[in-house]
């Protein structure tokens, strides 16, 4: 899809159609049916599917075997922030507010030039040349809104929860940049805070004067929230489909990278069976011990054999 | 007196060698995709031990066809007579010296504990790894064919089938060292002939 080859650009896919711009998938589900899924079909959804349909491996039918339970991403997008250009994963917003002794902002950056620490903002994490996440997935998120009470226990706290699993037959196996942060929440009304972050000094905006508390007072007024004065941080973790930057078929994961007993690229998506990493220990162990004793078995017919007819040689010789 | 005499047709050497091949290839091959060895690569192993079992069954109907159109099918038909003088021979009578109890004709070639066990091979183990393996190959036809959807107890039947023939095979090729020579028996499966004692 690039200038060397079909030259597109982002519009080329994305199309617009009265300000609607086809290809955000965020909030609709995967394609029905795992069927084309052209804009006629999927209103203006674009996929992997509009142009080369549900099943476009044409020389092995075992890779259209695997369409309807993972997605084309998972395996044409090896690696995303390729081509030297990083990306941030982690950002901890908790670390923010600390000054050299004579009261300056702290900058630092890593040999690479990404910015890893700031005293306005914390520290941040940067990855080039990334193996993605796998995780089940139909389309749907549920999100967590500002002023949603945070009810689940899993921590990090899930941003943007991902719907769908093995049993869901609208989910794929779908890869992921998870960016994992820890940034203010009210351990009180149980609410993620909305900060005031950009202002004159005085103002209590928080790059400026450097007082979570008086920062996310006035952020939670703004919009019009309840807050409880307490600032408190929380993990958290927010899913990115991974959906650009196709790598050309020679370089996609192979077969291996999932098909293996550990570290496969499947390692931690539980809950099925996945052919060359699963097995059931107790039956591989009882083949091999069955074989090795039968061979031992064999083994010992074998000299029983051979001591015996030379006994009886050495008997017809005397 | 020692006599020599054709057992096996030159379509029965030719469906027994294929058939070996390609059942050795398969276990390989399959253990190779179960993750057990590391060999052609997974994405290789994997085609290719799908090949021969395609191979495998279209070779397993014409010796279906020819068991059938030649009456060979007969060899199998079990007995449990004399089942008891067969095992007291390979455990104690070929230490002694003995001679095979059983004699070999072009019409009975198998003694009455291999015909049980080819038998059992071919009426249980071959089809239960057959069905087992097309069900696995065809995984994603299943919901269309009304079946659950869950791999692990075809995987696992495949797998345990897989154990059974290969405990078969090594009991197999120990017990063709058992002829008159180490490799009598062999040779015979690929001359067809074979020295047996003259029935008196």
């Amino acid at each position: 899809m690039d200038v060397k080859g079909l030259n597109y650009s982002c519009s080329t896919c994305h199309v617009t159609k009265t300000h609607k711009i086809s290809g955000r998938y965020y909030s609709r589900p995967a394609p029905n049916k795992h069927q084309f899924a052209l804009p006629a079909d999927d209103g203006e959804r674009l996929a992997c599917e509009s142009c080369h349909g549900p099943v476009p491996h044409k020389k092995n039918e075992i890779l259209n075997h695997h369409t309807d339970k993972v997605a084309c991403q998972s395996c044409h997008v090896p690696r995303y922030a390729r081509g030297g250009v990083f990306t941030k994963v982690g950002w901890d917003w908790s670390s923010a507010g600390k000054f050299t002794a004579d009261g300056k902002a702290i900058v630092k950056k890593d040999k690479s030039g990404n910015l890893i620490y700031h005293s306005k903002k914390g520290d941040m994490r940067w990855a080039e040349n990334v193996v993605p996440e796998y995780f089940w997935y139909n389309g749907g998120m549920s999100y967590l809104r500002e002023g949603d009470k945070i009810q689940s226990s899993t921590r990090p706290l899930e941003l943007n929860a991902l719907k769908g699993d093995y049993a869901d037959k609208d989910a794929r196996i779908f890869p992921f940049k998870v960016m994992r942060g820890n940034q203010p929440f009210d351990p009180v009304e149980l609410t993620l805070l909305a900060p005031y972050l950009f202002g004159k000094k005085g103002t209590g905006a928080y790059w400026v004067d450097y007082d979570w508390v008086k920062a996310c007072d006035i952020g939670m007024r703004e919009a019009g929230l309840p807050f409880s004065g307490k600032v408190d941080f929380i993990e958290t973790a927010m899913y990115w489909p991974i959906t650009h930057m196709v790598a050309p078929k020679e370089k996609s994961v192979k077969c291996e990278e999932c098909h293996r007993r550990s570290d496969g690229r499947l390692e931690n998506l539980k809950g099925f069976y996945l052919p060359g990493r699963d097995r059931w220990q107790f039956l591989d162990n009882l083949g091999w011990v069955l074989l090795g004793l039968t061979i031992l078995a064999l083994l010992l017919h074998a000299g029983l054999r051979f001591v015996s007819s030379s006994r009886r040689e050495d008997g017809g010789k005397s | 007196m020692k006599v020599k005499i054709h057992l096996y047709t030159r379509f029965e050497r030719f469906w027994h060698w294929f058939q070996a091949f390609l059942i050795i290839f398969l276990m390989v091959t399959g253990f190779e995709v179960h993750g057990s060895l590391r060999l052609f690569g997974y994405d290789d192993a994997c085609n290719l031990h799908n090949l021969a079992g395609w191979t495998l069954l279209i070779l397993t109907a014409f010796a279906i066809f020819w068991h059938l159109t030649t009456g060979q099918w007969r060899n199998y038909q079990p007995t449990f007579c004399n089942l008891k003088k067969i095992g007291n021979y390979y455990l104690c009578g070929m230490m002694r010296g003995e001679s095979h109890p059983f004699h070999k004709t072009p019409e009975r070639k198998l003694n009455p504990l291999q015909a049980l066990s080819y038998l059992f091979l071919k009426v249980v183990m071959l089809p239960l790894q057959l069905i087992s393996g097309l069900l696995y190959y065809y995984y994603n036809d299943w919901v269309s064919w009304g079946l659950a959807t869950r791999l692990d107890g075809v995987a696992l039947l495949h797998t345990a089938m897989a154990f059974v023939l290969l405990l078969f095979l090594v009991v197999h090729i120990y017990l063709t060292t058992t002829g008159g020579s180490l490799v009598s028996y062999t040779l015979a499966m690929i001359t067809g002939w074979e020295e047996i004692e003259e029935n008196v």
